[in-house]
C-alpha cells in the first residue's frame, strides 16, 4: 500500500490526528443536532403553524442545537486545517466514509434509532462507495 | 413507523442536502489549496480565509445544506438522512462525466453503484423509526406499571 504524497509530507500520525478530529467533532455535532431537531419536532409543521420566524425561534431556543453547532464549527475548522495540509482526495473520502459508520454507531447508542440490518448494510456500502469514488 | 412515504417537498429537501454539501466542499477545497500553508501558531489566518471568494461561496452553499439538513432531521432519522448526503458525491461524479466530459475510472463506477445501492436500501425502509418510549414519556398510570416491573 503506498502512502499518499500529502501524508508522507505531513507525517502519518499528524494526518491521522487531523482526520480523527474531523470525524469526532462532526459525529458529536450531528448527534447533538439530530437530538435537537427531534426535540423541536417537524419544522414543516411548525412553519405552517407559526411561520418562518416561529420555526427559526423553535430551533434557536433549543440548547442542544447550540451544542451541535459548536461541534460542527469545530469540525469545519478541523476540515479547513486538514485541507491546507492534505489533499481533498484523501480528506474527503476518509472523513466522509468513516463518519457514516461512527454516526450509525452513535445513532444507535445515543439517539436510540433502530439501526437494523438494512441500515448497517447501507452504511457499509456507502462507506466503501465513497472511498472508491473519491480515491 | 410513521412517515414511511415521503412527500415531494421532502424529496426536494433531501435533494438540496445531497447537492449543496459536495459542491460546498469542492469550493472550500479550491479556496484552501490556493492559500499559503497555515500553521497552528497562526490560527487567525484560518478566520481570514473565510473572507476569500471561493471559501465564501463554499460557506454560502454549506449554509443552504445546513438549513435543508436541519429540516430533514426534524422528520427523519440521522441514519436515514446521512446516506442522502453521500448520494451527492454520485451526483457530482455523474455531472463531471456527462457535463464536463471527465473520464471516470472503473473504481469510481463501482463506488457510484455501491452508494446508489446503499441509498436504495435505506430509501426502501422507514425514514423515522419507532424508539422505545422512556418511562418519563409514558402516561402516569403506565409509568407506574413500568417502574413496578
Amino acid at each position: 500500500m503506498t502512502i499518499p504524497a500529502s501524508v508522507s509530507a505531513t507525517g502519518f500520525w499528524a494526518a491521522t490526528a487531523m482526520i480523527a478530529a474531523i470525524i469526532l467533532c462532526s459525529t458529536a455535532g450531528e448527534v447533538f443536532t439530530a437530538a435537537a431537531m427531534k426535540s423541536v419536532g417537524d419544522l414543516d409543521e411548525i412553519r405552517a403553524r407559526s411561520g418562518l420566524k416561529g420555526a427559526i425561534r423553535a430551533v434557536l431556543t433549543c440548547p442542544l442545537f447550540f451544542a451541535g453547532v459548536s461541534f460542527l464549527a469545530l469540525a469545519f475548522f478541523s476540515l479547513l486545517f486538514a485541507l491546507n495540509h492534505l489533499n481533498l482526495s484523501l480528506v474527503a473520502p476518509a472523513s466522509a466514509s468513516l463518519t457514516l459508520v461512527t454516526n450509525a454507531i452513535a445513532g444507535k447508542i445515543f439517539l436510540k434509532e433502530n439501526v437494523d440490518r438494512r441500515r448497517w448494510s447501507a452504511a457499509v456500502l456507502v462507506c466503501i462507495g465513497v472511498y472508491l469514488l473519491a480515491h | 413507523m410513521a412517515h414511511h412515504d415521503l412527500l415531494p417537498r421532502q424529496y426536494v429537501i433531501l435533494g438540496l442536502v445531497a447537492v449543496c454539501a459536495p459542491l460546498g466542499d469542492s469550493c472550500l477545497s479550491r479556496g484552501m489549496t490556493g492559500l499559503p500553508a497555515i500553521t497552528l501558531a497562526h490560527p487567525a489566518t484560518l478566520i481570514a480565509a473565510v473572507f476569500t471568494p471561493w471559501i465564501a461561496l463554499g460557506i454560502a452553499l454549506l449554509i443552504g445544506f445546513f438549513a435543508s439538513y436541519l429540516t430533514a432531521l426534524s422528520w427523519a432519522d440521522l441514519t436515514f438522512v446521512l446516506p442522502a448526503t453521500a448520494f451527492g458525491n454520485v451526483i457530482v461524479a455523474l455531472l463531471s462525466r456527462f457535463w464536463l466530459h471527465e473520464a471516470i475510472s472503473l473504481e469510481r463506477w463501482a463506488g457510484i453503484v455501491l452508494i446508489t445501492l446503499g441509498v436504495g436500501f435505506v430509501a426502501q425502509g422507514p425514514s423515522l423509526t419507532v424508539r422505545p418510549a422512556s418511562v418519563a414519556e409514558l402516561p402516569a398510570s403506565q409509568a407506574r406499571e413500568e417502574q413496578v416491573r
